[in-house]
């Protein structure tokens, strides 16, 4: 019995635009993980309660509304909290490149933005995720 | 509208063209592709000629600008008699800002205003909302009351300007605070001009902005156009979008079918209400993209007209008002690329180009910068010359529909008009729009054109110049707006301020009955004034709502 | 008595989740823990829920939790999915319409894919419900993937089944085939305001009448609006109805053993699997056997014969 890599990707805050998040769930199901949408208007708390029942070793935060300094760092902070920092945070979305080393250092591991291609990210999770 | 004889010929000496000489050099150098198809899945052909087109009849299937079917154009004189607006949606952080640069924006020669509100804003809720954490000012401008309306339009001639703002769950409110604020510059309701989005199954489809269900939504809308047209003549109550559907991943026909079809919808509900169709329709307005296949853009936008016109007679509209189909275009955001942004200069201006052949009455360009941030006052301004380039220097508007007639463009019309309606049918045998977004049809088929589109993208079968294709590796330096830090903190208490000086007594029965009205069927416009008259936040007045007509939760479509 | 077991007794999310995910992956330490866990379960009703993609499954759960979370009851959902059998991936999107549930600590929600398994279910449901179970749950509801002749597992595990319809789904009553009308404790019209419900209903009627002949029970109908919260009770009192019939009929006993019966076969099968391809010292072995067959230098059988004359003595 394989371990499948259990991936959530979820949309915190007011930010309705879903077509990444949707794309990247199902390049993710065709490189053989399994992945957890939790759909829009995600708080923190939710985020990481849900990533809590289904034990996933990764965790994507897709974001465009230009919140995530705040939204992104919600999670990660509640994650450590928890004991939880083994999973691996990625954030995708409109991010700019100058916000990306304060977001590492809040521990989200990795940043996609526009034009990653799909691999580049299973890839990264492939290399990165503690199993 | 050709020759019998003279097609027979020219079909015969393509026949030969193709078999001896053409062939010849495909046999030689394989062509670059082995399919040219564009963004739609259409195969296009190597060459169009008469016999594309040999079934139209020029009178019955294009006419001439301004008269029915309107192919080639709404107004008689088109862009000789007025060019279109240039309008360029902005906002951001808090009201001052945006106040700031919407005068930089007319400074430079934009003619029309569009307001893009915030996340909060746009869910109907206040700056204060715990729901509202982090996101205040960041993709837009916040607006929580009358009075923040007040500080976004000061010094702004509200009579002499038409305002977009593109604002959809809410929209009847936020159209109450603007209505409001002119109305307390001692300017008439019926001398302002504007557009309000207020589309809202395009919200279910594709945006997801949405608050309530769609029968409240419907209702609030149909109550928007009958207001409208009683009170408020020269506003457009509804900027029916395509834009959004495109942006989450759709097809130019989807986009085309989807949005007329919401369209008609709209129809079918203020028709059942008992409005009469000549009443509303001339106040319907549009909104579509403008993407990369510039040939198929501007098929598109012709075929919508055709397609707007048809459908409005056979539902009875007998004033040419009510046939004309007007739109606003933007181009297209999800083509933008962070990387090299400097070209994406280059992909603007085509698109622009393309809306502009295509006849849109009012338009949009994106600047450079916003595959990343909000843009700054030197992209934008880019970008509104890229608009007075193609105005000025071109000669495109020299004269009207100028690709009217070409074999190709003439042929994709056709196409494009020809898998609407094969949409139509579709949509029809699932129940009609509502059931089909219901049962997520309309989300399926995008979610689908998206991956597909991703898939060729990450197959290298479509090339993005930067992405991967010609790509260079530097830092991506795009300068990110900076926002007034302080902005936030100063909305706030604008916020407290206002909730402490205000009416109490006043503000809480205007609220009790426009919670009345809701439960009942009166048309909650003028409840809707009074709240927002007696200073309302934006988050208490759709709080009301809310309460009375409970929030929408999706199907979940992959 | 581990720490993990002892903090999945006591209902600690985390553990349970991890119990789980060790189910999921067969991992070397599940038959120690879950021999204990199995000491602690049978208490919770276990109630299957299947029905053509559409017919609003996930809502209607969502809106039968919430009302047995008003009753004060514990709840677990284990929500299936397929997995892809080309990709080995599955999108597990049955949550999205429990959203509203995350938060409340009474409720436990998993997404499981079924991972190869077919009839509908995933290979660690089993397992799954007995953690939940031990954890404190009074209901664990399994929502399984689609519905059609294959995909009838669900009776293995369930105490009630109930399968759900939609009125204009076109082919509803195509489904209705040999082993639905089996498996179903309770069918469910769901969105119950559409067109064509009444004649739905008659159809299923004289369906029931006619499977139902010389049984001591007839199949109830409840018809539900899951989207407007209309007709849950009458399910609820249905369910309940549906548990006091069999424990009264000492059925409840008979499907129960048919459940210990079932998981039993799953866990041989895993491990018997597991020894066999997945083990390395075996493994090899396997793979050479394999080799010759593709050459047609051996038949599967005495391969076969080969590989199990080493197990059974």
């Amino acid at each position: 019995m394989e371990k499948k890599i259990r991936v959530l990707i979820a949309k915190p805050g007011l930010d309705g635009h879903d077509r990444g998040a949707k794309v990247v769930a199902r390049a993710l199901r065709d490189a053989g993980m399994e992945v957890i949408y939790t759909g829009l208007h995600q708080t923190a708390e939710m985020i990481v309660e849900t990533a809590v029942q289904e034990d996933v070793n990764v965790i994507g935060l897709s974001l465009l509304s230009g919140a995530h300094m705040t939204l992104f760092n919600d999670v990660t902070k509640l994650l450590k909290e928890k004991g939880m920092s083994d999973v691996l945070v990625l954030g995708g979305g409109i991010i700019p490149e100058e916000d990306a080393p304060a977001l590492k250092k809040v521990g989200v591991c990795g940043i996609f933005g526009p034009g990653t291609p799909c691999e580049d990210i299973v890839d990264f999770i492939k290399k990165n995720v503690k199993k | 509208m050709f020759e019998e004889k003279e097609l027979e010929k020219i079909k015969q000496k393509k026949d030969e063209w193709e078999k001896t000489c053409y062939l010849k050099l495909v046999k030689e150098n394989h062509e670059l592709k082995d399919k040219f198809e564009n963004l739609s899945s259409i195969d296009i052909k190597n060459l169009y000629t008469p016999n594309d087109i040999s079934h139209l009849d020029y009178i019955n299937d294009m006419n001439f600008p301004g008269e029915f079917p309107f192919l080639r154009g709404v107004h008689a004189t088109m862009y000789r008699g007025r060019l279109w607006t240039m309008r360029q949606f902005s906002g951001f952080g808090s009201a001052e800002e945006t106040n700031q640069r919407y005068k930089y924006l007319l400074a430079h020669g934009e003619t029309g205003l569009s307001v893009a509100f915030d996340y909060p804003t746009l869910y109907g809720y206040d700056t204060d909302h715990p729901l509202a954490r982090g996101e205040f000012g960041k993709c837009g401008v916040a607006i929580s009351s009358l009075k923040d309306m007040e500080i976004l339009f000061s010094g702004i001639p509200v009579d002499k300007i038409s305002t977009s703002m593109t604002i959809n769950g809410p929209a009847a409110i936020v159209w109450g605070f603007y209505i409001a604020n002119a109305e307390n510059r001692n300017i008439n309701r019926r001398n302002i001009g504007g557009t309000i989005q207020n589309d809202i199954l395009k919200e279910y489809i594709a945006q997801k902005s949405f608050i309530f269900p769609p029968e409240p939504s419907m209702r609030l809308i149909v109550d928007t156009f009958e207001f409208g047209f009683k009170e408020v003549p020269r506003w457009n109550t509804i900027s029916i979008s395509g834009y959004h559907i495109r942006e989450a991943g759709s097809t130019a026909i989807q986009e085309l079918a989807f949005t007329l079809g919401d369209g008609l919808e709209y129809v079918r509900w203020a028709v059942k209400r008992g409005l009469k169709i000549d009443d509303f329709a001339p106040r319907l307005s549009f909104f579509f993209n403008a993407h990369n296949d510039f040939f198929e853009e501007i098929a598109k936008y012709r075929a919508a007209r055709r397609i707007w016109a048809k459908e409005l007679k056979k539902l009875g509209a007998k004033k040419p008002r009510s046939l004309i189909m007007r739109f606003h275009t933007q181009t297209a955001g999800c083509s933008l690329t962070a990387q090299q942004p400097e070209i994406n200069i280059t992909r603007v201006t085509i698109q622009a180009l393309a809306a502009i052949l295509g006849g849109t009455q009012s338009l949009h360009t994106n600047s450079m910068d916003e595959a990343l941030a909000l843009p700054s006052e030197k992209a934008v301004r880019i970008a509104l010359r890229t608009q007075q380039i193609i105005a000025e220097e071109s000669g495109v508007t020299n004269t009207i529909d100028p690709l009217g007639g070409s074999y190709y463009i003439e042929w994709l019309t056709d196409i494009m008009e020809e898998e609407t309606y094969k949409y139509f049918d579709r949509v029809e045998k699932l129940g009609g729009v509502i059931p089909a977004i219901e049962k997520g049809f309309f989300q399926r088929e995008i979610a689908e054109a998206a991956y597909k589109y991703q898939k060729e993208i990450d197959e290298n079968k479509r090339a993005i110049i930067g992405v991967n294709k010609y790509k260079v590796d530097e830092p991506i330096e795009i300068p990110i707006l900076k926002m007034d830090e302080k902005g936030e903190e100063r909305q706030i208490n604008r916020l407290k301020k206002l909730r402490k000086e205000r009416d109490k007594s006043k503000f809480e029965k205007n609220l009790n009955r426009l919670r009345k009205a809701a439960e009942g069927e009166e048309n909650l416009m003028p409840y809707i004034l009074d709240c927002v008259h007696s200073y309302a936040t934006l988050g208490e007045t759709c709080g009301i709502l809310r309460e009375v007509f409970g929030e929408y939760k999706e199907p979940a479509i992959y | 008595m581990s720490d993990l077991t002892s903090r999945i007794l006591k209902g600690d999310p985390r553990s349970v989740a991890k119990l789980i995910t060790a189910a999921e992956n067969n991992s070397k330490e599940l038959a120690d823990e879950m021999k204990i866990i199995y000491k602690h379960g049978g208490n919770a009703y276990v109630i299957g829920v299947t029905g053509v993609m559409g017919s609003g499954k996930s809502t209607l759960i969502y809106e039968l939790a919430k009302e047995y979370r008003k009753q004060g009851k514990k709840i677990g959902i284990i929500a299936i999915d397929p997995t892809s059998p080309f990709t080995g991936g599955a999108l597990l999107g049955d949550r999205i319409r429990m959203t509203e549930l995350v938060m409340d600590d009474g409720v436990f929600i998993r997404s499981m894919g079924t991972r190869g398994m077919l009839g509908g279910l995933a290979s660690a449901v089993f397992d799954a419900v007995e953690i939940l179970d031990a954890s404190g749950k009074d209901v664990v509801i399994v929502e399984t993937v689609g519905v059609g002749q294959a995909e009838v597992d669900v009776i293995k595990i369930a105490d009630t089944t109930m399968v759900v319809l939609v009125p204009g789904l076109g082919d509803s009553i195509q489904t209705i085939k040999a082993g639905i009308m089996e498996i179903s404790g309770i069918f469910v019209v769901n969105k119950a305001d559409r067109p064509d419900v009444e004649q739905l209903v008659a159809e299923l009627e004289s369906l029931i009448d006619i499977s139902c002949i010389g049984k001591d029970r007839k199949i109830p109908i409840v018809k539900t609006i899951a989207k407007k919260n209309l007709g849950i009770i009458d399910l609820v009192n249905e369910i309940e109805k549906h548990k006091d019939y069999l424990i009264k009929t000492k059925n409840f006993e008979i499907q129960r053993k048919k459940r210990y019966e079932a998981e039993l076969v799953e866990i041989i099968r895993k491990r018997l699997m597991n020894f066999i391809f997945d083990e390395s010292m075996f493994k090899e072995k396997v793979e050479k056997l394999i080799d010759k067959i593709s050459k047609k230098e051996l038949d599967p059988y005495s391969a076969a014969d080969e590989i199990l004359s080493k197990i059974i003595k």
